[in-house]
């Protein structure tokens, strides 16, 4: 069962460009691509903790800041030579507002 | 049994048919005849000769050794008289009779001259032949010279006396030059190029009366009543196919002698070629042609087939500094669509004339390195359909196959301008190689190709690769990234020519391979289009690296740096203490006095970022762009205000560079310093660009580095008051953000165009230098101003998180 939360307007977050979610475990990214989706991921580069949230978006992935790895927001995972995985929680966008699933609260929890 | 074989004119078409004819070793008795008195010589390169840039002797295509060794009988200064068609018998001037068993005409043409009154003064002549020329060599400079025709030949005539130092006028009579292969605006832009050499044009003018004194020519008279005067006076106005002995000896001819696709006249045994036939109801002015009449001629005469088609013709002036291409039919039309492309400040104009995605005109003036590749375009026919949005830009624009560089450079004529700056021809560059030159450098040591503004080292290269083949291996012109495969250089022409003005713009007319680019080529464009359109465009800041999108450096724990601007060094007790209150209210773990001159706050959170900016505005202060690809800080010393050493005042300098520079964004860091005099305290010596006070004013140089690569400025200018010194340090920063590439600091940007550029553009050319200087200062309309008090009055919301889920139960 999913419970959606209402968590902002999708105008507050930048086109290619995020917006971050304080939760009781580190923050959230919420990432607004292009072409309007959104994917929710963990801000934290498997790579040294970068905030992916202040990368440059591009298609469907971002750049971390700090030393460039990429990463895609569907799946999570490096992009190219580099390893690594990121959380993602899954998100949606309804009637101009940005939804995410309740149940990550309660997996990051767990995580 | 050997044949005899008879030529009537030794001119630019017998020749090569000829040179066609021995090669093969066919069986024939050669006689040629000439009525001029010299051999074959290559009748349009006498422009060259008479603009002094070559000798007679440079032009000969065959000299007395040639014609003994292939034993050919000349028989030069002779003209033939008559034709015996039945007795197969020439007569010579003298009265020879030589018998032939083939007859070949190359009379060529004979110059139009306008029946005006006087047209028969001494000192009236035509521009056909070495006669012509040597009468043109003579006049000498301060003479008064008037060339009727705005063709072709009148335009090299003119040219080439204009180079000579005499007073020429062309009188033309419609509206604009070349008007047979120009159209208006390259008709313009031509006689502007003309006019500058110093040549007086004047178009839509009816000549009414050749006037003369003592026999003499003394002046042209115009029907409006206009006296030219002149001491010659040239008519280069047409060219009538020269028919009269193939008349006489009963041949068909219209307007010119009438050939098959074979070359052969109405008589099976007499051929023609040149400019006197007339074939498929056209006559022929160009050699291009008739090289392949030539040719043709030659199998028919070895009894080989071969047939004669009209292809398409291109037509270029030979006038050093007017570069011009024509080709094909441009005609406006209801079927016809224009592709127009201009750019008036480097003088350049193209017009692409298409037909059911066909082109079947192109004009161009002033770049026309891409010429063959257009005339290839009409020549084949090919469709365009796939190209068209670049396709005025030139073959390397087009993508995919079609786009082979090296087969475009291959293609080029030797003439081909590769070097706009110094005028180097491919040839030029082909003779260098040949000559031992085998890599860039060599190149531009030894022919100034790609030396000066450096954007045709790509075609430099080229030309090498194509000329050396595997030897050389060209350095893979990188391009930006992923994304394309365009280099810096050619995005960077595509955003200014096409005019560019958004990023979806750039991708799409660029092909972009990725839906909105990467964290690459995203900051460079965002960065080209805002130094190219400051007014247009809108800077993108999610194309921009978190330092400049949140106008602070980000640390290794996701953190961030404060820099406030400290103008030139210097503080005050206010500004230190509040940046002591800020320091303490936002729980900074790091005061440290940076190399810079100011003070950095280290360890910020974002979210704290809007208000700790709010607080140090209050205190009067700016952010200090410590995070940007722009000024960062000018460094000063203490100068005449304290130093004992001092020359000037060398902080106020600082300042004043510093406040009239902040904000502007520039393709790498720009960093400087002033020093009050050569002991240069404020290390000025290792910045972009450094100023050495000096006692008679202020030395500025360029083109530090002290960071990965440690390098000594070089001297750019010295100028005696403050206001040159920002001027010029404005110029240099705005030729810098429009010419260099991203992320090239002003060393790497000068070794590639070099300290002699960039003094020429800033500090030689005064006018450049105001514009460039214009130009920044409308770029800094909007830039010079504090991203800080912006973001802290407009956008602190967004410094903080968008949603805190942090009470929520987590079940
Ligand atoms: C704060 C400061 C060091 C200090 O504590 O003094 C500093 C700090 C950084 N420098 Fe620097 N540079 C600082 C003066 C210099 C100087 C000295 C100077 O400006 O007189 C140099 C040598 C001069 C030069 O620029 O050539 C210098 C050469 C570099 C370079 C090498 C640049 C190059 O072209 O070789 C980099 C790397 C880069 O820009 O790509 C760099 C990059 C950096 C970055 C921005 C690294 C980064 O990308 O995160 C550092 C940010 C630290 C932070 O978290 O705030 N920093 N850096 C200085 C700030 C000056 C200011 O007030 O704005
Ligand atoms: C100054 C100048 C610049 C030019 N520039 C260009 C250019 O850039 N590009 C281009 O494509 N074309 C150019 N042309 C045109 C080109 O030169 C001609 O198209 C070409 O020379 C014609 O060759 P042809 O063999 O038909 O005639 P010609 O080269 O004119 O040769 C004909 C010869 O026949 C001789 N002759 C005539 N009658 C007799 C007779 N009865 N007996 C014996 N001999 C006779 C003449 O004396 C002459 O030497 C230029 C022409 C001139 C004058
Ligand atoms: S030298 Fe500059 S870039 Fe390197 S650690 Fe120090 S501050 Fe950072
Ligand atoms: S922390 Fe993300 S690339 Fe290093």
């Amino acid at each position: 069962m999913s419970d959606w939360i209402d968590i902002t307007a999708l105008d507050a977050i930048p086109q290619r460009g995020a917006r971050l979610v304080k939760t009781a475990h580190g923050c959230v990214a919420v990432f607004r691509t292009g072409a309007d989706e959104v994917y929710a991921l963990d801000n934290a580069c498997p790579h040294k903790n970068g905030p992916l949230a202040e990368g440059i978006v591009h298609g469907a992935a971002v750049t971390c800041p700090l030393h460039n790895w990429v990463i895609s927001l569907e799946t999570g995972e490096v992009q190219g030579n580099d390893e690594g995985q990121v959380a993602t929680y899954p998100a949606k966008v309804e009637d101009g507002r940005v939804l995410l699933d309740a149940s990550f609260l309660t997996r990051r929890a767990v995580a | 049994m050997t044949q005899n074989l008879i030529i009537i004119g030794a001119g630019m078409a017998t020749g090569r048919a000829l040179e066609h004819l021995l090669d093969a070793d066919a069986d024939y008795n050669v006689t040629l005849f000439n009525a001029e008195p010299r051999g074959n010589y290559n009748r349009i390169m006498l422009s060259p000769v008479l603009a002094g840039d070559k000798t007679y002797e440079e032009i000969v295509t065959h000299d007395a050794d040639w014609y003994a060794a292939n034993g050919v009988t000349c028989r030069f200064g002779e003209r033939i008289a008559a034709i015996d068609r039945a007795a197969k018998t020439v007569t010579a001037e003298n009265g020879d009779v030589l018998p032939y068993d083939k007859l070949m005409f190359g009379t060529g043409s004979n110059p139009f001259m306008i029946p005006l009154p006087g047209h028969d003064l001494e000192g009236v002549i035509a521009y056909r032949d070495l006669e012509d020329t040597q009468r043109m060599m003579d006049l000498g400079p301060d003479h008064q010279c008037v060339v009727i025709g705005g063709g072709l030949l009148g335009l090299e005539a003119a040219a080439g006396m204009a180079a000579r130092g005499v007073d020429v006028t062309v009188v033309h009579i419609m509206g604009h030059l070349m008007e047979r292969q120009l159209d208006e605006a390259a008709g313009y832009l031509l006689r502007k190029a003309l006019v500058d050499k110093g040549i007086t044009v004047k178009c839509s003018a009816n000549s009414k009366e050749i006037l003369g004194q003592d026999g003499h020519v003394r002046a042209l008279l115009l029907d409006d009543g206009t006296e030219l005067p002149c001491d010659l006076l040239v008519m280069a106005v047409g060219i009538r196919p020269n028919v009269a002995l193939a008349q006489e000896a009963g041949l068909a001819v219209g307007k010119g002698i009438h050939v098959d696709d074979q070359m052969v006249t109405s008589d099976a045994d007499i051929l023609a070629v040149g400019e006197c036939v007339e074939h498929d109801g056209a006559i022929f002015g160009l050699v291009a042609p008739l090289y392949d009449q030539a040719k043709v001629a030659a199998a028919t005469l070895m009894k080989e087939p071969a047939q004669f088609v009209q292809k398409e013709l291109s037509t270029k002036l030979k006038v050093t500094g007017c570069d011009l291409f024509s080709a094909g039919d441009f005609a406006e039309g209801d079927d016809r669509e224009d592709i127009v492309f201009r750019d008036p400040a480097r003088g350049v104009y193209r017009r692409l004339v298409i037909e059911n995605n066909v082109i079947v005109g192109a004009v161009m003036y002033g770049d026309t390195a891409d010429s063959n590749w257009f005339f290839g375009l009409i020549r084949d026919k090919t469709d365009i359909a796939d190209m068209r949005d670049t396709l005025i830009f030139g073959p390397a624009y087009q993508g995919g196959s079609a786009a082979d560089p090296l087969l475009a450079v291959a293609a080029l004529p030797r003439d081909a301008e590769i070097c706009g700056c110094n005028g180097i021809c491919k040839g030029q560059i082909e003779d260098a190689i040949a000559a031992g030159a085998t890599d860039l450098a060599a190149i531009k040591a030894t022919t100034k190709a790609s030396a000066s503004c450096g954007t045709c080292t790509g075609l430099v290269e080229q030309v090498l690769a194509v000329t050396l083949g595997d030897d050389f291996v060209i350095p893979a012109a990188a391009s930006i990234c992923g994304c394309t495969d365009m280099t810096h250089e050619d995005v960077r022409r595509m955003i200014k020519s096409q005019e560019l003005k958004s990023m979806p713009a750039v991708w799409q007319a660029c092909g972009w391979k990725t839906s909105c680019g990467c964290h690459v080529c995203r900051p460079a464009l965002n960065f080209y289009l805002l130094a190219d359109w400051p007014l247009e465009y809108t800077d993108d800041p999610q194309s921009r690296f978190i330092n400049e999108r949140k106008h602070a450096n980000i640390q290794k724990d996701g953190t961030f740096s404060v820099v406030p601007r400290m103008w030139g060094g210097i503080t005050t007790p206010n500004e230190l203490r509040a940046i002591a209150d800020a320091a303490d209210k936002f729980a900074v773990p790091t005061v440290k006095v940076t190399g810079g001159q100011r003070i950095d706050l280290l360890g910020v959170k974002g979210e704290d970022l809007p208000a700790i900016w709010k607080d140090l505005n209050d205190a009067g202060m700016v952010s200090g762009h410590a995070y940007s690809k722009g000024l960062r800080t000018v460094k000063t010393c203490v100068g005449t205000d304290h130093c004992r050493f001092g020359t000037q005042d060398s902080t106020g300098l600082g300042i004043k560079l510093e406040k009239t520079l902040w904000g502007s964004w520039t393709p790498h860091k720009l960093k400087l310093a002033v020093s009050g005099c050569p002991r240069n305290c404020a290390e000025a010596t290792c910045k972009d660009i450094g100023v050495i006070c000096v006692d008679s004013g202020y030395q500025i140089s360029i083109g530090g580095a002290a960071g990965m690569d440690v390098r000594e400025t070089d001297l750019i200018a010295q100028v005696p008051t403050e206001a040159e010194v920002i001027d010029i340090i404005k110029a240099i920063t705005q030729s810098y953000r429009e010419n260099a590439k991203y992320l090239d600091r002003i060393y790497k940007w000068m070794g590639k165009v070099g300290l002699d550029w960039i003094r020429e553009q800033t500090v030689d050319d005064l006018d450049n230098r105001a514009a460039l200087v214009a130009r920044f200062e409308v770029s800094q309309s909007i830039y010079r101003a504090d991203p800080w008090a912006q973001h802290a009055t407009q956008k602190a919301e967004s410094y903080q998180p968008v949603a805190n889920l942090s009470m929520e139960a987590a079940e």
